[in-house]
């Protein structure tokens, strides 16, 4: 009973605490990119796909994860970033995101993951105007260790109307 | 020693609504006059073990109400009291009453007090305990004020929620509904309006505060018109020109559209829970009796192969018979076992038509009209999830029966008919599907009403002429009604679109057939269950798909010589006296076949919405029977593919729904049809 009322207690002041939040982070062409680590379900290996007809290129297709059809994308190309073939160090992680208050699996294509950080709210800058890549992606920016970090805003990834509106532009 | 009494509040939720259903339908049935100990028997012990329930758990008003009901039945089941109308109406009263306090007690809210006493006091009264002037000449009083409706004064505040669009509902056709009642004044809310570049056109921002005058306006009535946005919206209906009245009133008529929330009536419409339909589900005790002989059957064979190992130096040909003979003895009671879990989620589809009596017996009262309802084929079983969703078109689909369909009394003693109409549901298996059929034997389509209804509203050409199965078509379009006065019960048309809509969600379809001045019947197939299906596998280039095996009609080699071009783009394959059109399965997909030489391939002939087509496919695999999986999980729908499975390699095979496949084929190629259509729907 106690241990309970314990683990609430310190999830609250850890919320209190300046909100700093650990992001897991992987790297994509040369630049390094974190996510929420709560959100993060599992990570594994790069697998065959099973195409889905009609749709964007970046979303290479979808896989069985232990009985769930889970779609896969391939951030570089949802980046515009150019393409790389797929390594040893490929992985894809396995995010929960949440779009249109239903909450979805999903897996992104990364080049490598690189590490797991502690980011204090204070630290994270807001975003400059890009221009060519899609800002809306991109929560702000973080340093750590004279690195930058860029979290991403998961949710808008798998963005439905984004996606029908490049598939519009694709065919 | 303490024992959590809460953790069996569910069960005795549960239990409590379907003994209320029980006394529902037997207190239908008691209508007729005579009174049959058996019904009556079961509607006391329904009411018994509800009183007893509540006073366990210490639910003192429920118990206490329930107590004036039993006693009530007690005496009746004693003989003591005849039965009247009189009786079972408030009989029925307190059902509905029984039912909101249960629901109120589950989900903590509050009691109408109001309500619960003066239903307590009619019983009473009725019980003779207390004769109590003042109470029942106030109940005198609040009749005359329903019955007649003095001119009255609504304020309507619409708040509906952002997908309503999406569902098919237009605001504008309520609104221009309500007006029909009345002098109506809209006043919108645009507070909640994103920036344009926010904004998602498919989305409803705007909430609305209507006032609306008029003579004899029923709050009935005005619910009747939200009655199918109801479940998206916000909706608080008051009456400004006597507001207690208002607000009794709307206890008592709930009535109807609670009938048609099995289990979980909300205790007030404006605030439904959002997910009322996970539940538990009972199971027959000998359903889970076959589940554990199947299991002990498993154990058997697994005990029997197990013989089998050990040594396998001297693995001989009779040991590899055995092992063989023990491999297809396991196959077999996988598939019994897997049969028998599915149904599990099985249930006999009386629980959605036992709604109906009670309906129909509300409805051909305020209609005036007089209708015999038959149900039969009630044992029919069909999976849960169907179940749930299937209610509310059945619901609308008998209501235009009745109120379309089935003529008053008087013109149907001119046709030479007998005044009594009589309204069929009826169910049955056939194949793998289920079929659901409503028909009556009333005035029947007018094909000529249908059509100029349709061209006046543009939705067909002037000088058409379609077929009759084209015609009755007309009726699924948004929008469309023939009802030459619109009621509150039907004729809005926006209610047979979303019949269709609803039914092709779970993967069925509707048929009309009708015959002037005979009647009419409304077909509804559905699959059986949404879980499985018998699929037949076949390559097309690198990708495997599926195909359902119920739509194939049969595969065959492709003969060069009986393929045709249509204007030179078109293809269509002759087999035998017909000719049906080539669909490129990988052209629609973007994907690549084996070769682009169609002679190479095989076709697979299937049959969708009533049309043929010839699939082309590269190679045929294997037949099995798949688990659907939904790809709008994780994902979204996807034009031509009705969800995935995996395979026993465990990679994803996606399955193909062959009516939009068809439907694909017919549109020219790109995507820009599809997307006006799905921002249509």
């Amino acid at each position: 009973m106690s241990s309970v009322s314990d683990s609430t207690r310190l999830e609250i002041s850890s919320d209190t605490q300046a909100d700093s939040s650990q992001y897991l982070t992987f790297l994509l062409g040369g630049e390094e990119y974190g996510v929420d680590i709560l959100r993060v379900q599992e990570i594994k290996g790069w697998d065959n796909v099973t195409q889905i007809p009609n749709t964007p290129d970046y979303i290479k297709g979808v896989i069985n994860l232990r009985g769930a059809i889970v779609p896969i994308i391939d951030l570089r190309q949802r980046f515009n970033l150019e393409n790389t073939q797929y390594g040893p160090t490929t992985v894809v992680i396995v995010l929960k995101v949440r779009n249109n208050e239903k909450e979805r699996t999903v897996g992104i294509v990364v080049d490598a993951v690189s590490d797991v950080y502690n980011i204090a709210g204070d630290d994270m800058k807001p975003p400059p105007d890009f221009g060519d890549i899609d800002v809306e992606f991109v929560n702000g920016l973080a340093t750590i260790d004279d690195k930058m970090v860029i979290t991403l805003n998961i949710d808008e990834l798998l963005n439905t109307p984004a996606i029908a509106e490049s598939a519009m532009t694709t065919h | 020693m303490s024992i959590d009494i809460t953790q069996f509040h569910q069960t005795f939720f549960e239990e409590s609504f379907e003994g209320l259903d029980v006394m529902e339908s037997g207190l239908l049935e008691l209508d007729i006059g005579a009174v049959d100990s058996d019904v009556i028997n079961a509607i006391f012990r329904a009411a018994h073990s509800i009183k007893g329930g509540s006073a366990t758990f210490g639910f003192t008003n429920i118990a206490t109400f329930t107590h004036a009901m039993e006693t009530l039945l007690d005496e009746i089941r004693d003989g003591n009291r005849a039965v009247s109308t009189e009786i079972v109406d408030i009989l029925l009263q307190s059902v509905d009453c029984l039912r909101d306090m249960i629901t109120a007690q589950r989900d903590g809210e509050e009691n109408d007090q109001e309500r619960i006493d003066q239903l307590q006091k009619e019983l009473d009264t009725l019980l003779g305990k207390e004769p109590g002037k003042d109470v029942s000449k106030q109940h005198t009083e609040d009749e005359t004020g329903v019955e007649n409706a003095l001119p009255s004064e609504w304020i309507i505040s619409f708040t509906p929620q952002p997908h309503l669009l999406k569902t098919g509902n237009d605001p504008a056709l309520l609104f221009r509904e309500l007006q029909s009642l009345g002098d109506l004044e809209i006043e919108a809310d645009t507070g909640k309006l994103p920036p344009l570049a926010e904004m998602d056109p498919e989305s409803c921002y705007l909430s609305w505060k209507l006032r609306l005058r008029g003579d004899a306006i029923t709050e009935e009535a005005i619910r009747e018109i939200f009655s199918w946005v109801e479940d998206d919206c916000d909706l608080e209906i008051r009456n400004a020109s006597s507001e207690v009245r208002g607000g009794e009133k709307r206890e008592t008529e709930k009535t109807e559209e609670r009938v048609g929330e099995k289990g979980a009536p909300p205790k007030k419409p404006g605030k439904k829970p959002l997910t009322p339909e996970s539940s538990s589900i009972r199971v027959s005790i000998d359903k889970v009796d076959t589940l554990i002989n199947m299991v002990g059957e498993l154990v058997i064979t697994q005990s029997m192969m197990g013989n089998l190992d050990g040594d396998f130096e001297d693995f001989d040909h009779a040991r590899l018979e055995q092992l063989r003979e023990g491999l297809s003895l396991l196959e077999r009671n996988i598939r019994e076992l897997q049969e028998s879990v599915m149904r599990i989620r099985m249930l006999p589809i009386s629980f959605v038509f036992s709604r109906f009596p009670r309906m129909v017996h509300d409805l051909s009262q305020k209609l005036g009209k007089q209708i015999n309802f038959e149900m039969s084929g009630e044992q029919t079983e069909l999976d849960k999830t169907v179940m749930e969703k299937i209610g509310d078109p059945l619901v609308h689909l008998v209501r235009n029966s009745i109120d379309h369909g089935i003529e008053p009394p008087e013109v149907r003693r001119q046709r030479g008919k007998p005044e009594m109409g009589s309204v069929h549901l009826n169910a049955f298996h056939k194949g793998g599907n289920i079929v659901i059929e409503i028909s009556d034997d009333g005035a029947g389509l007018n094909k000529e009403r249908i059509l100029e209804k349709a061209r006046e509203k543009g939705l067909i050409e002037e000088d058409c002429q379609p077929s009759e199965e084209k015609i009755y078509e007309l009726l699924f379009q948004p929008g469309f009604s023939t009802a030459e006065t619109v009621s509150d019960i039907s004729g809005r048309g926006v209610g047979m679109d979303v019949v269709r809509r609803n039914i092709r969600e779970l993967g069925g379809n509707i048929d009309v057939t009708s015959s002037e001045g005979q009647g009419t019947t409304f077909t509804i197939r559905l699959p059986l269950t949404l879980a499985i299906l018998d699929g037949q596998l076949v390559r097309i280039g690198r990708e495997t798909y599926i195909i359902p095996l119920i739509s194939i009609i049969e595969s065959l080699l492709i003969a060069p010589g009986n393929i045709n071009s249509i204007a030179s783009k078109s293809e269509v394959y002759k087999l035998r006296d017909e000719y049906i059109p080539i669909v490129r399965t990988h052209e629609l997909f973007g994907t690549r076949a084996d070769s682009d030489n169609i002679e190479e391939g095989l076709l697979v002939v299937i049959e969708g919405d009533g049309q043929k087509a010839g699939l082309y496919v590269d190679e045929l695999l294997g037949q099995q029977q798949v688990v659907i999986k939904s790809l709008e999980t994780n994902y979204q729908k996807v034009d031509g593919i009705s969800g995935a499975t995996i395979l026993g390699d465990g990679t994803v095979a996606l399955i193909l729904d062959v009516e939009g496949l068809i439907g694909m084929s017919r549109r020219p190629r790109g995507n820009k049809a599809q997307q006006e259509e799905r921002a249509v729907a």
